[in-house]
């Protein structure tokens, strides 16, 4: 396997994904990890430098409106759906100690 | 059940002409469901009484001449990732698995304005992510086919549900093939229009840039007004260049188009129009075969037969080189991941959705309701898709693949300037077994080969069947066309569909 994902790696990237990893799946991340680059490796075959990065197919460009509201107030309908919520508002576990 | 059998305009004509009702058409699918459903597993959801109730409105609806549209009344079947106000929406996922949308997809409400009828929401794999509706969290969908192999995937479960007669229609979504390889494999009709065609708006996404909704169905012309409907109805979106902002926008995800009568392009005829066939997708000769390894010899064998009887009719057919084929599933899977990863940062157990019970503090909440809710697929594209667009790597990987995509959109572009259509298979193989793909990732991920360049390249591409295998599997054939060509790829496809005479 040409790339060689660290234990640092997995890591890092569990902190970017916010996932919990056991030691297994740890272990498991590294090896698919691993394979998958080596697999996009195949792409520096290719002379990309005459390229711009390509985001969007069409070349649209941003156009303003007015912000007017056009839907009706859904809060009980949005509220309805929150894991915990308390005084009309989102309930969450404490975030600082 | 005879009335099951139709078509979703063959079904609008008859309730129209007061042959049948919405009501009667809602309840032979719902008797079709208690019969077939426990083989086959199309559905998440099914809401009997919303279905039943809904379809009595639209038939008062129809007599008093309020709706008269082709699909007035006729009972669809919708993906669980586009949204549908007061009606479960999962995507697939156990994260989502209590989510009630407080309003519906455009995509749904325009079908529902021109009075289809909602029967339920359809399986799929995790957040789209699959080739085999097997990684969905609420057991896999078996083809009707042969319930021992899979639908194909990810909108597996609407192709399935079009096949086993569970409904007229459905809808789908398509970021690298998901409704285009499971219609193939399930032996109907899928459509991924050009990009920016139909509004993404309430659409759970997955690739935001290659993410497009389309129909599954049974022939071409249910493709065709199906379409219609999907593409001219609803929200305005901007124009493509900057054609000034006097207009009133309210819809970012769609391009406004002005071509969006696809049912005049139901015409049995392909005299003089041009077909290029890329060496890669169907080797012609001994020499290609072995250097690009190419499809399963049934699936060529079927591909090239249609191809021949589109000659026959008066088409021009050629092979030609279509380049960097090889290269468009690490730049797609690249990409794909890198927007998944951030696309799926919303779901963490605050506004919606589970949450995990035991953690005090927020940041392990996060983690912790993350970790289990999300299934082992969709975790694997988000580790990759943070790790490619993390700094250090970003430029690497993810604008590596960004530069891949710019020069295959090029080499299309460069082939729609020779050709009207290009024809290839959908899928390498038929349809596999169950608990065969997901083992290998990668190979699981080469299987989309044949469709994904499209969703890189914004391209229209329509699948549609072909034939079967030895083993009574169906076989697809696929049609791509330039951006904004979907009228070419529904004349080919609707002549090939007439002339072949397979349904």
């Amino acid at each position: 396997m040409a790339n060689k994902i660290t234990d640092e790696t997995i890591e890092y990237v569990g902190i970017l994904a916010k996932l919990a990893l056991s030691d297994e799946e740890k272990e498991q991340a590294r090896r698919d990890m691993g394979r998958m680059l080596d697999y996009i490796d195949k792409l520096n075959e290719l002379d990309t430098g005459g390229a711009e990065p390509m985001s969007h197919i069409f070349p649209v460009e941003n156009v303003f409106r007015e912000d007017v509201v056009t839907n009706g107030n859904e809060s009980e309908k949005i509220l309805a759906n929150a894991p915990a919520q308390k005084d009309d508002m989102f309930m969450v576990p404490r975030t600082f100690n | 059940m005879e009335l099951l059998s139709l078509s979703a305009v063959e079904l609008g004509r008859r309730i129209r002409e007061g042959r049948t009702t919405a009501v009667e058409a809602m309840q032979a699918v719902l008797n079709q469901i208690d019969r077939e459903e426990q083989s086959y597993n199309c559905y998440i959801t099914v809401d009997r009484e919303r279905a039943l109730k809904k379809a009595e409105e639209a038939q008062q609806k129809i007599e008093s001449g309020a709706l008269s549209g082709p699909l007035a009344g006729v009972p669809m079947a919708v993906k669980d990732n586009l949204c549908t106000e007061g009606m479960l929406t999962t995507c697939g996922s156990r994260i989502l698995g209590n989510f009630i949308p407080a309003y519906s997809a455009e995509a749904v409400s325009a079908l529902e304005r021109a009075g289809a009828v909602i029967i339920g929401k359809t399986n799929m794999d995790e957040f789209a992510m699959g080739s085999t509706t097997e990684t969905s969290a609420y057991g896999p969908t078996r083809n009707p086919h042969n319930p021992e192999h899979v639908p194909g995937g990810s909108s597996g479960g609407s192709a399935a549900a079009v096949a086993a007669e569970e409904c007229f229609f459905a809808l789908g979504s398509d970021t690298g093939g998901s409704i285009r390889q499971p219609a193939s494999h399930c032996g109907v009709v899928g459509m991924k229009p050009t990009y920016g065609t139909v509004s993404r708006y309430g659409l759970v996404a997955y690739g935001s840039s290659l993410d497009q909704i389309g129909p599954l169905c049974k022939t071409v012309e249910d493709c065709a007004v199906i379409l219609d409907l999907l593409a001219s109805d609803g929200m305005e979106g901007p124009h493509v260049g900057n054609q000034g902002s006097d207009f009133p926008l309210r819809d970012s995800t769609r391009i406004r188009r002005e071509d969006t009568r696809f049912t005049e392009a139901l015409i049995k005829d392909v005299r003089g129009m041009r077909i290029g066939i890329p060496k890669d997708y169907i080797p012609f000769t001994e020499s290609e075969q072995e250097a690009s390894g190419g499809p399963d010899p049934e699936v060529r064998d079927a591909v090239r037969k249609a191809a021949q009887l589109l000659k026959e009719n008066g088409a021009i057919v050629e092979a030609f080189d279509l380049e960097l084929v090889d290269y468009a599933i690490p730049a797609y899977y690249t990409i794909a991941a890198a927007e998944a990863s951030s696309n799926l940062e919303r779901f963490d157990g605050i506004k919606y959705g589970y949450r995990a019970e035991n953690a005090d503090e927020l940041h392990q909440m996060y983690k912790e309701t993350r970790s289990r809710g999300f299934g082992a697929e969709v975790k694997r594209r988000i580790m990759l898709g943070s790790f490619v667009l993390s700094s250090g790597y970003y430029d690497a990987y993810y604008l590596k693949a960004l530069r891949v995509k710019a020069m295959i959109k090029k080499t299309f572009d460069e082939a729609f300037r020779k050709y009207d259509c290009i024809l290839g298979p959908v899928a390498p193989t038929t349809a596999p077994k169950l608990g065969e793909s997901l083992c290998d990732p990668i190979k699981m991920y080469l299987g989309d080969i044949y469709t994904i360049s499209t969703n890189l390249a914004g391209l229209p591409a329509i699948s549609l069947p072909c034939g079967k295998d030895g083993k009574g599997l169906p076989i697809g054939l696929q049609l791509i066309g330039d951006c904004f060509q979907e009228k070419k790829l529904l004349q080919i496809a609707y002549t090939y569909e007439q002339t072949a005479n397979l349904r």
